[in-house]
């Protein structure tokens, strides 16, 4: 009997129909993949499973009995635990508090700490319960999450994107941790879109299109071109990448020390990069490192006392704002789309104007929006920006389209550096192949690229040269041809002893 | 079941229909009010809302008095789609009308045609420095400028009131503490006969179109837009957050010091203790009212104009207390605030959808035929 089986679930939203009578059967100790692109329909189908969206349609057995599951509190009394994505800690509460606050009444009482160590001990999950929750690593807390679910004693574990967040060795210990639970009996859901991690744990996976279940396979079995093509309805495409002919110096950082603007930020310590004309260099590392103060301190949001710090095509620009580095031809794509790199309620045509500016768009102090609206309809064209013209306000925007407009908009304006911030997170894999090409191309037009991610696959497809961000610190860059992930994954995890720098 | 989910895009419908309904909710609750008084409800609607339009000069009244409001809220509004909260406007007004007030007695007497656009460039200059009190403080301490503005009313007010009742006291005032009357020179023209409307109504509308001008089609209003809607957009387009700030409250303080001119130097005509009966408190309700937007600011300020003079007539003709107008204002302000929720979310009764209808939803699986 299958511990949880799903038939004909249905959900329809105003624009869209996220979930399309999807059927799904869920193994005891089985781990099973949800497999699909962003807006495929995995987290309307998981929220309908952890009971936070209801089914327009559609029956869910649990155990074989039929159960309609109204909140997340009754699914975690079936005995259904979930672990977010996004992670909901409480960064001045201590990991007991934390956990203390999710846990119904009655698990809450009795020695909670003592039971944290005892399920974190017995599945290979080092945690203290005296700690507080800012001083953690994304892997830790990831932990906390996991631990927090367990004591729950969960029979099936819903694992939503978990290895987004973790170094390659984080994520071997991951894998660990979920084959001992699957050992247990207990069923382990595991939503991604990373093809060689679901070939590499899963028993099966179900793969998701459109809202759509287009195949059940056993992963170990298929290749990643195979499992990539029922996942996006054909192949994937792959950027050409050639010999990169770096010229001069066009962005270098020497010595670049700020402290944390917030408490619970990152200081940067030394940081010391070069990247020259014609070649894109990466930073690795798990967020949280200090990439979100670099790219503020690189893009001028925040500026530094020491003007020399920075340089810009020669320039001293460190104490320049973001605007008048962009006007040195700086181009800056940032980490969230809606909210800093467009505004959520204006149309793609005023956020064309909000850094193309420059581009003869205003005049005299005025909009000229015949103007702004070519800019925007020309960015829309050139990179296929699937949107209602230029008049669609932002928010209207799936992630990856919305993102491949920003990204449009800034290659536009012709930059002579461009630094790009976690370009393709969250973009579904057409998307994301398709700026990772712009970048390239970029590239080979003599622009100097710099792009921060925290997916590896990604950072060593398109970069020249690797360089590793962790607590703040910056390892030197090195030729990728040279490097390798595990060597990276080392750095990532902050031992810099191995590539010689200083302490 | 009936419970809130939230649209997908914000309402256009709702956000026009949000103040009609506020002032339809408000006109239920005068009905339900006005018998627990003890007045006939259509008795005092009639006071409240059609006497006080019954004559030429009633109309010529709700234009003069929409003027200082909507100049105001047009000020405000600039602001306030920046995230600058300028809550002060009434003590920027009580400094304009100082300064304007100031050169009208110093050139008393000098007929001239400058007299008048010096009064309003002074107006203009002591509300914007006024304004920039606050302005100062917020960029150079953070300090919270709604609280500061609007302390600053206090300390405006109190120092007209020292003026009026010490150096600008008016030696044959019989020791009333007003000004002289200003001169022929300093006062507004007529602009209706039989009415007291002057040309700063001409003026107000000219600074509604003006501030439409500059927030919709020009450059400086967009950065002040995109502060407003998305700061971090705005920092990361390089917009400067502190010029946003000092622009917000310097518009809004320019506005009412030229609004503070147009009273004294229209019905006043002179300095009083008081210059304005809380325009610059009312027309923070008439920018939200309307919108934020000109046009929907100007319509506001009608309403609230005839707000004014309905309380004045329903003291006079049912012995009505005044408060009935601060009650009116803040009932409205109440179901604007209510209503807007349906910009961004909607009532939904919680009914199942069957198969039949997600398959005639979804046209596109329909035509390919599964």
């Amino acid at each position: 009997m299958a511990r949880l089986s799903l038939s004909g679930i249905t959900k329809v939203y105003p624009s869209v129909v996220a979930n399309d009578g999807i059927d799904l059967d869920v193994e005891p100790g089985e781990i099973h993949a949800v497999l699909g692109e962003n807006g495929a329909g995995k987290s309307t189908l998981m929220k309908v499973i952890y009971g936070v969206v209801k089914p327009d349609a559609g029956t869910i057995r649990w155990e074989g009995r039929e159960v309609a599951i109204a909140s997340p509190a009754r699914a975690r009394k079936l005995g259904i635990g979930m672990v977010f994505q996004h992670f909901s800690l409480f960064e001045t509460l201590t990991v007991a508090e934390n956990i203390a606050l999710a846990l119904d009444a009655e698990r809450a009482r009795g020695d909670l700490p003592a039971r944290i160590r005892d399920v974190s001990a017995r599945y290979g999950l080092p945690l203290d319960p005296d700690r507080h929750v800012h001083t953690m690593s994304v892997g830790e807390r990831q932990r906390v999450e996991i631990v927090r679910c367990l004591l729950q004693d969960p029979r099936l574990l819903i694992m939503d994107e978990p290895t987004s967040v973790l170094t390659p060795q984080a994520v071997a210990k991951l894998f660990e941790t979920l084959r001992r639970l699957s050992g247990e009996g207990r069923s382990i859901l595991y939503i991604s879109h990373k093809l060689d991690e679901i070939r590499a744990l899963c028993d099966r996976a179900t793969v998701l299109r459109a809202g759509k279940v287009t195949g059940t396979c056993d992963p170990r079995q298929e290749s990643s071109a195979s499992l990539a093509r029922m996942m996006i309805g054909g192949d994937l495409p792959h950027p050409e990448h050639r010999e990169a002919h770096a010229g001069e110096p066009r962005l270098v950082v020497d010595g670049l020390t700020l402290p944390a603007d917030d408490p619970f930020g990152t200081a940067l310590n030394r940081i010391r990069l070069t990247v020259h004309a014609g070649e894109i260099v990466g930073i690795a590392g798990v967020s949280g490192n200090g990439q979100k103060e670099l790219m503020a301190a690189l893009s001028g949001e925040r500026t530094v006392a020491d003007a020399g710090v920075v340089r810009l095509m020669g320039a001293a620009a460190g104490r320049l704002d973001a605007e008048e580095r962009r006007a040195l031809g700086l181009a800056f794509v940032p980490e969230e789309r809606l909210g800093r790199g467009a505004v959520p309620e204006m149309s793609l045509a005023e956020n064309a104007l909000l850094t193309a500016h420059r581009q003869g768009l205003v005049g005299h102090g005025f909009v000229r929006m015949d103007a702004v609206r070519e800019y925007a309809r020309a960015t829309i064209a050139q990179f296929n920006v699937k949107a209602g013209g230029a008049d669609a306000v932002a928010r209207s925007l799936s992630g990856g389209n919305l993102q491949k407009f920003i990204v449009g908009r800034e290659i536009r304006q012709m930059p002579k550096v461009m630094i790009a911030a976690q370009p393709t997170w969250g973009v579904d894999v057409g998307a994301a192949a398709q700026i990772r090409q712009a970048l390239v191309d970029l590239r080979d037009a003599g622009v100097a690229v710099l792009v921060v991610s925290e997916e590896l696959d990604e950072l060593f497809e398109i970069c020249d040269r690797l360089a590793v961000i962790a607590q703040g610190r910056l390892s030197d860059a090195r030729p990728t041809r040279d490097t390798n992930a595990e060597e990276i994954g080392l750095l990532m995890s902050g031992s810099f002893s191995a590539m010689g720098s200083e302490p | 079941m009936i419970r809130l989910e939230a649209r997908p895009e914000p309402s256009r419908t709702f956000k026009w229909a949000s103040p009609l309904i506020a002032v339809t909710a408000t006109v239920a609750i005068g009905f339900a009010l006005f018998p627990a008084m003890g007045k006939n409800p259509f008795d005092a609607f009639h006071a409240f809302f059609v006497k006080p339009l019954d004559s030429l000069y009633g109309v010529g009244e709700l234009l003069l008095k929409a003027s200082p409001l909507m100049m105001i809220a047009t000020g405000l509004a600039a602001g306030y789609r920046a995230n600058v909260w300028n809550i002060g406007a009434e003590g920027q007004l009580t400094l304009g009308a100082i300064a304007g007030g100031g050169v009208a007695l110093a050139l008393h007497g000098v007929d001239s045609p400058l007299v008048l656009p010096l009064m309003m460039a002074a107006g203009v200059a002591g509300g914007v420095a006024w304004a920039a009190i606050p302005a100062w403080l917020r960029t150079r301490f953070n300090a919270n400028e709604i609280l500061t503005s609007l302390m600053l009313v206090y300390v405006a007010t109190l120092t007209l009131s020292l003026l009026v009742h010490d150096a600008w006291r008016d030696p044959e005032g019989f020791n009333f503490p007003q000004s002289k009357l200003f001169s022929e020179s300093a006062i507004l023209p007529n602009m209706l006969e039989a009415t007291r409307l002057h040309w700063g109504f001409l003026l107000a509308l000219a600074v509604v179109a003006a501030g439409w001008v500059f927030m919709q089609m020009s450059y400086v209003g967009y950065q002040m837009r995109v502060a407003g809607l998305a700061p971090a957009a705005a920092h990361y387009a390089g917009i400067s957050a502190p010029r946003t700030v000092w622009l917000g409250m310097l518009i809004g303080g320019g506005c009412a010091g030229l609004a503070g001119v147009g009273e004294i130097a229209g019905p006043i005509g002179q300095l009083q203790p008081s210059v304005s009966p809380g325009y610059g408190f009312a027309a923070i309700i008439v920018a939200f009212v309307g919108r934020l937007h000109p046009v929907g600011i100007v319509f506001a300020s009608l309403l609230m104009s005839l707000l004014y003079l309905g309380g004045e007539s329903a003291q006079l003709n049912l012995a009505l207390p005044s408060a009935v107008t601060g009650l009116f204002q803040g009932t409205l302000l109440f179901f604007l605030l209510a209503a807007d929720v349906f910009i961004h979310y909607r009532l939904r009764g919680a009914k199942r959808v069957t198969r039949a209808a997600v398959a005639a939803s979804d046209p596109a699986r329909k035509m390919s035929g599964v």
